[in-house]
């Protein structure tokens, strides 16, 4: 049991000691992404190695949470970022577990295992060197992948858990003045000051009060808060404490979607072990202020992550939002004040009280402070999450941090904010990435979804698939949004099979003014942007399609049809195998062709030929 | 059909027999029996006191809660825009193909549920495909091929 600062930093020295006396530490990822990549598998056999050398008393192998470079797991590290290793265990287990008993035993760096750079000859050792890493601020995501989030001491031998003892000292409407002087806001989507909205809560009229983490997550292609729910769920746990004792609530809830089966199971023995050690309960460190957490899974409902339908799911009911005339932090969950934050934002949290807000203040701009955290994705070359301060531009995370296009293609789009939000393109790219300036621009922060896309996609099809996925999540209570977002669907759907009208696009732009200003929710409301951003900045394209029923990048399979050129074509034999419908004929170095009555245009061949011999029009 | 009500007794004990955790308590029956027989929801309804249009709404709003029974895998293929930009249509179409069934049907040997979702949180690895936990990452149509046969032959 910790009660005082005293125990907490006498648990942090004997963590400390412990770890000091290990001469190796080897940090196994194992985030969702590398478990599928085949982490656990590594992280049983490296111990069986080191078991049968002997070493287990001189080598600490743990497993973390997400590095943020999925794409390459698994990875791991070695000891303080010294090396980094990636793609474990690919190749040949076996093979890939005797390398790095060399480098357990005496250091040998292992050339094959390292991160390649774009020009594939240089080899970075240390994860400092890669551009991927070297150029983020981590505050948030700072001990994802360095800490193992099952094990509490771990947190609080890296000072986690000094905030709350902090806090637990400071006046509550102290702590919620630092929050609104650091200019923190809400990292879910709508960026709204966190101190203002703590503050009404706490000024609202009503006993118990609440405060609830928004684990949902529902931008598709974004992986945040998945990360930091699995890699560090403690950071999760002690802002909402803090926020809790501010706001004057005993009460949390963390709402995680289903989908996320990992982050559920590590914040649940994060909240066990902080309650075994007294730090969640009652009369936390002696303070008089009790807290506790409880975790509501969700139904894999986009909707449920907007706040009211949130709320009237972690009530057992169904996730309908209504209307915000009454807001939240009045009349919330059952009724009664309730505060909703992002993970994000409550991990935040912590840093501000730990480092003073002023710190937090002198990052980033003037009206988006501090960092945050963007999932990569899409066509970029390294895809995952990085940090980086407010206001850095598009161009430099998609091209130093991302390393630019796959397969050098040319840039055509990215899209920020999910389905509320838009494609931005290449012409901004040296816009500063901040709340204001991305609305600006017909596109949203959202929660940091970064989704990169090149000339092979169609921006009419990105629209009709936002579309798809809105008809399918809409809640289906107000009209406006229900029929209306089915309708636009219909017509981009039309479009992309060559049946679209002249008078399309129009039509588009006043169904989505209807529903903009009719819609209940937020949902309905911004389901329009993905494609009145598309229209803006592509409206060429959905003339084309409209017009010369013709699909530019290739992509909407009524528009486009494969053919190989005899010229180009060596018979290399590589397309054939991987065509899923097995149309593509042909003998070794001869010219091969498809047979079109058969293709299902999926693309393939396109993508593995590597003489430019397929084309598509 | 008959359901084993000392295990949803367990299941609805083990949250207090709290009204808020309805959700939780039909996933955990969908866990045993890999989806939600009407005669569970009734029951439970039954025991927390609510009516069973209540618990039947709440069952068929969730999209992670099936009350047709599934088949022994439940295969997951995302279509996120990261999977959907990285070929994850292509990979429904062949999972369809190759199984002979639609999205939402289940093989008539019972061995595959072909569902599609939106982001499992693994989307630097897309195009991604969850089967009953398990998770494939960069799946090309020719993988797929390789992952049926493994579910095929270990059952
Ligand atoms: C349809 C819809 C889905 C949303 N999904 C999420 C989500 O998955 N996670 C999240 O934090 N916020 C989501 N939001 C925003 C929340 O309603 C809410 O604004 C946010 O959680 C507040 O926290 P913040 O102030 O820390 O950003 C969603 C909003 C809407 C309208
Ligand atoms: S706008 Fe759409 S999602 Fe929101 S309440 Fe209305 S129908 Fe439901
Ligand atoms: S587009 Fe797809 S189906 Fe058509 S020939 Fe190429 S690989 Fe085969
Ligand atoms: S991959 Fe390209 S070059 Fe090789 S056989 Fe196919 S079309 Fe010809
Ligand atoms: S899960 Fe290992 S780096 Fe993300
Ligand atoms: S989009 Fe498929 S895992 Fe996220």
């Amino acid at each position: 049991m910790i009660a005082s600062i005293e125990q907490l930093d006498g648990m942090a020295a004997e963590y400390k000691q412990k770890t000091g006396a290990y001469s190796k530490i080897v940090k196994i990822c194992c985030g969702t992404g590398c478990i599928s990549s085949g982490a656990l598998r590594v992280y049983e056999k490296l111990n069986e190695a080191i078991a049968a050398e002997r070493l287990t008393d001189k080598v600490l192998v743990k497993k973390t949470g997400c590095h943020g470079l999925c794409e390459r797991g698994p990875i791991i590290v070695f000891g303080d970022d010294e090396i980094l290793y990636q793609t474990v265990g690919k190749r040949n287990l076996d093979d890939d577990i005797r390398l790095l008993l060399k480098t357990v035993k005496d250091g040998t760096v292992v050339e094959n295992l390292l991160y390649k750079g774009e020009d594939k000859t240089k080899r970075h050792v240390s994860p400092r060197d890669i551009p991927f890493y070297a150029g983020q601020t981590r505050v948030v995501l700072a001990l994802n992948g360095v800490l193992d989030p099952e094990d509490i001491g771990e947190y609080i031998s890296f000072g986690g858990y000094r905030a709350v003892h902090k806090a637990l000292q400071m006046d509550p409407v102290q702590i919620i003045e630092w929050i609104q002087k650091s200019g923190l806001r809400g990292r879910g989507g709508g960026g709204f000051l966190t101190g203002t909205k703590w503050r009404s809560c706490r000024d609202a009229s009503g006993e118990p009060r609440y405060v609830i983490a928004n684990g949902d997550e529902g931008d598709p292609g974004a992986f945040m808060d998945r990360s930091l729910m699995e890699g560090n769920p403690h950071a999760v746990i002690e802002g909402m404490i803090i926020g809790g004792y501010a706001i004057g609530s005993n009460h949390g809830f963390i709402y995680v979607r289903d989908e996320y089966p990992l982050a559920v199971h590590r914040l649940s023995i994060a909240i066990e072990k902080a309650k075994e050690q007294g730090l969640l309960g009652a009369n936390i460190f002696n303070s008089g202020f009790g807290f506790d957490i409880k975790i509501y899974r969700g139904g894999g409902a986009f909707v449920c992550g907007e706040s009211t339908a949130l709320m009237s799911s972690i009530e057992g009911k169904t996730g309908e939002p209504r209307a915000k005339y009454i807001h939240t932090v009045e009349k919330g969950l059952w009724d009664k004040p309730s505060n909703l934050n992002n993970v994000e934002t409550w991990a935040c949290v912590p840093h501000i009280i730990n480092r003073g807000w002023e710190w937090f203040d002198s990052i980033g701009t003037p009206q988006s402070k501090g960092t945050k955290v963007f999932s990569l994705v899409g066509k970029v070359k390294n895809t995952g999450l990085v940090e980086v301060p407010m206001g850095i531009t598009l161009n430099e995370i998609i091209f130093k941090l991302g390393g630019g296009i796959q397969g050098d293609k040319r840039f055509k789009a990215v899209q920020t904010g999910g389905p509320s939000g838009g494609c931005i393109p290449g012409e901004y790219l040296d816009m500063p990435v901040d709340f204001d300036s991305l609305t600006k621009l017909g596109s949203m922060m959202g929660s940091g979804g970064m989704i990169v896309m090149d000339e092979r996609d169609c921006m009419v099809d990105v629209a009709r698939y936002f579309l798809k996925f809105l008809v399918d999540e809409s809640c289906g209570k107000c009209t406006p949004c229900r029929e209306g977002v089915r309708r636009m669907f219909e017509i981009v759907d039309n479009i992309c099979k060559g049946n679209g009208l002249k008078g399309d696009v129009e039509h588009l732009e006043e169904l989505a003014r209807a529903i903009q200003l009719g819609s209940l929710c937020a949902l309905g409301q911004s389901a329009p942007n993905p494609v009145l951003s598309t229209i803006k900045y592509f409206r060429d394209e959905y003339n084309i399609h409209i017009e010369q029923k013709r699909c530019p990048a290739g992509v909407c399979k009524a528009l486009t049809t494969f053919t190989i050129d005899p010229e180009k074509c060596t018979g290399c034999m590589r397309c054939a195998p991987e065509c899923p419908v097995a149309c593509i004929s042909g003998e070794k170095k001869k010219v091969h062709t498809i047979d079109r009555s058969k293709c299902i245009k999926c693309g393939t061949c396109y993508d593995v030929c590597r003489f430019g011999a397929v084309k598509y029009e | 059909m008959e359901v084993d009500t000392a295990a949803i007794n367990t299941i609805i004990d083990k949250y207090g027999k709290d009204k808020s955790y309805l959700l939780a308590m039909f996933q955990d029956v969908q866990r045993q029996y890999r989806y939600l027989p009407k005669e569970a929801i009734q029951y439970i309804c039954d025991r927390l006191h609510i009516p069973f249009s209540k618990g039947y709404e709440v069952a068929t709003f969730y999209a992670s809660l099936s009350l047709t029974p599934r088949g022994r895998h439940t295969v997951h293929v995302c279509l996120g825009t990261a999977c959907h930009l990285r070929g994850g249509p292509n990979i429904l179409d062949t999972f369809e193909r190759e199984l002979n069934i639609k999205k939402g049907e289940t093989t008539e040997n019972g061995l595959f549920t072909l569902e599609s979702v939106n982001c499992l949180g693994a989307c630097a690895l897309a195009p991604l495909v969850r089967i009953d936990g398990q998770d494939y990452g960069k799946t090309t149509p020719g993988s797929v091929k390789k992952i049926i046969n493994e579910y095929g032959e270990s059952s």
